[in-house]
């Protein structure tokens, strides 16, 4: 396959691995803040391979994870209002809420249905016009601006059976928060590649400016992710805080400004509350007014649920790298991805989940 | 947190359009994408929409970095052509 194959030369990895292992001086805790790098991290074995001065940890960015579990209370509520289609990203159905689950609730009756992407859900509504349609927005700003473009469509065509309930976040307050925590010290970010694809490299700028904290943007391939923790390891060898991208076949300073217009017309930023971080100003994206038939939480009344984190999960505390997931007590016993007890074992880019299948991978 | 999977472009009607990687094709939507594609280009798909505009130079400079550092032959062959 072009542009994967290339990126997965087992040559390369060698030789970066003993790059990095020649350029190691020191401890080094760096944190890959995308959940699809974690996945790809770990099902390459690839903290085997690295020095044991450097440790890598997990950031929040897998948006079913940092989803609250309130929100995922409210979409359960939502599921139980009569002639109600929701649909949503799979990886959402089984997150536990507070008493039940999306997927229990569809046992049980909901209409609940799986979508791959946002069009499919518009193709639903057009499909039952006699049902109303309910989306539910989760993702960052990847994912925002195409659930953005199908809402204008819904808006030009008239379709009126249509709407999002948006839990969408965006994630350079997550960092900020991140930086300025006293605890945990971060000594280089390996960062999202496919937000940085449309929210470019600004953000970095000031995380590698102001906080000192190299930045590199990264690829998800082995050989993407082992040049970025070289990159890193020698700026911090040399005591520099740049912003590098190593993704470049992807991702471009400025970033896809198509994209983020179509976003900024459709929603506006606004406080969130984020699992682990509690609410962070100016972090989630709401619709706006213009766009009020299209939002689910103007449309529609959701009652008040009394939500309660599941007892013993630290998936807040690992969602801030400040746990791991053998650090807690329900790991591998009690939480598995058969039977999550929390959001970080439920998705397919959680830590957790990406621990229980890949940790202890090593590579022969 | 997103994942995006390279895949080659087909077939353009409007917005819509066929990509294929691997010998699976899907539908995907052009309505976010930066700049115009073309049949043959490579794109970035996330959630059923091409994001960017896989840029070859760009990919070609990743490899040629490591060929400048010895990690590549510089003949090798960078994958199929387009």
């Amino acid at each position: 396959m072009k542009y994967v194959d290339e990126y997965r030369d087992r040559d390369i990895a060698e030789r970066l691995v003993k790059r990095i292992h020649e350029a190691c001086h020191q401890k080094i805790t760096l944190m890959e803040v995308c959940g699809t790098h974690t996945v790809a991290i770990h099902r390459n074995g690839l903290p085997e391979l690295l020095p044991e001065e450097i440790t890598l940890i997990s950031g929040p960015g897998c948006p079913v994870c940092v989803t609250p579990v309130a929100d995922i209370d409210r979409a359960i509520a939502l599921s139980q209002k009569d002639g109600l289609i929701i649909a949503t990203f799979g990886d959402l159905l089984r997150v536990p809420g507070s008493h039940t689950s999306l997927l229990k609730q569809r046992s049980l009756g909901a209409d609940v249905r799986i979508v791959y992407s946002a069009y499919d859900a518009f193709y639903l509504a057009e499909q039952n016009p006699e049902r109303r349609v309910v989306f539910l927005g989760v993702g960052f700003e990847t994912t925002a601006p195409t659930v953005a473009a199908v809402i204008r469509r819904v808006q030009e065509v008239g379709l009126k059976n249509f709407s999002v309930l948006s839990m969408h976040k965006v994630l350079p307050p997550a960092l900020l928060s991140l930086v300025t925590s006293p605890q945990v010290k971060i000594n280089g970010f390996i960062c999202p590649g496919h937000v940085s694809t449309i929210i470019g490299t600004g953000i970095y700028k000031k995380v590698a400016a102001d906080f000192h904290i190299p930045c590199v943007v990264a690829g998800f391939e082995p050989v993407d992710i082992l040049q970025t923790i070289a990159l890193l390891v020698e700026q911090i060898g040399r005591g520099e805080a740049k912003v590098e991208i190593q993704y470049r076949r992807a991702v471009s300073p400025e970033g896809n400004l198509k994209a983020r217009s179509m976003m900024e017309e459709v929603f506006e930023v606004c406080d969130s509350n984020w699992r682990g971080f509690g609410m962070l100003p100016q972090s989630g994206l709401k619709l706006k007014a213009d766009y009020a038939p299209c939002d689910a939480e103007r449309r529609y009344d959701i009652p008040p649920v009394k939500s309660q984190e599941p007892p013993g999960c630290i998936c807040g505390d690992i969602l801030r790298g400040i746990k791991r997931p053998p650090d807690c007590s329900l790991f591998k016993k009690l939480c598995t991805p058969d039977n999550p007890v929390g959001a970080c074992m439920v998705s397919s880019e959680g830590t957790c989940a990406a621990y229980y299948q890949f940790s202890g991978v090593k590579i022969v | 947190m997103c994942l995006g999977i390279p895949m080659q472009i087909q077939e353009i009607n409007g917005n819509v359009a066929t990509a294929a990687m691997s010998g699976t094709a899907l539908k995907i939507y052009l309505d976010v994408l930066d700049e115009k594609a073309k049949v043959g280009d490579y794109v970035i798909v996330h959630a059923g929409f091409a994001i960017h505009r896989i840029d070859e130079e760009e990919a070609k400079e990743t490899l040629k970095l490591f060929e400048d550092a010895g990690y590549l032959a510089p003949n090798q062959d960078t994958g199929d052509s387009p």
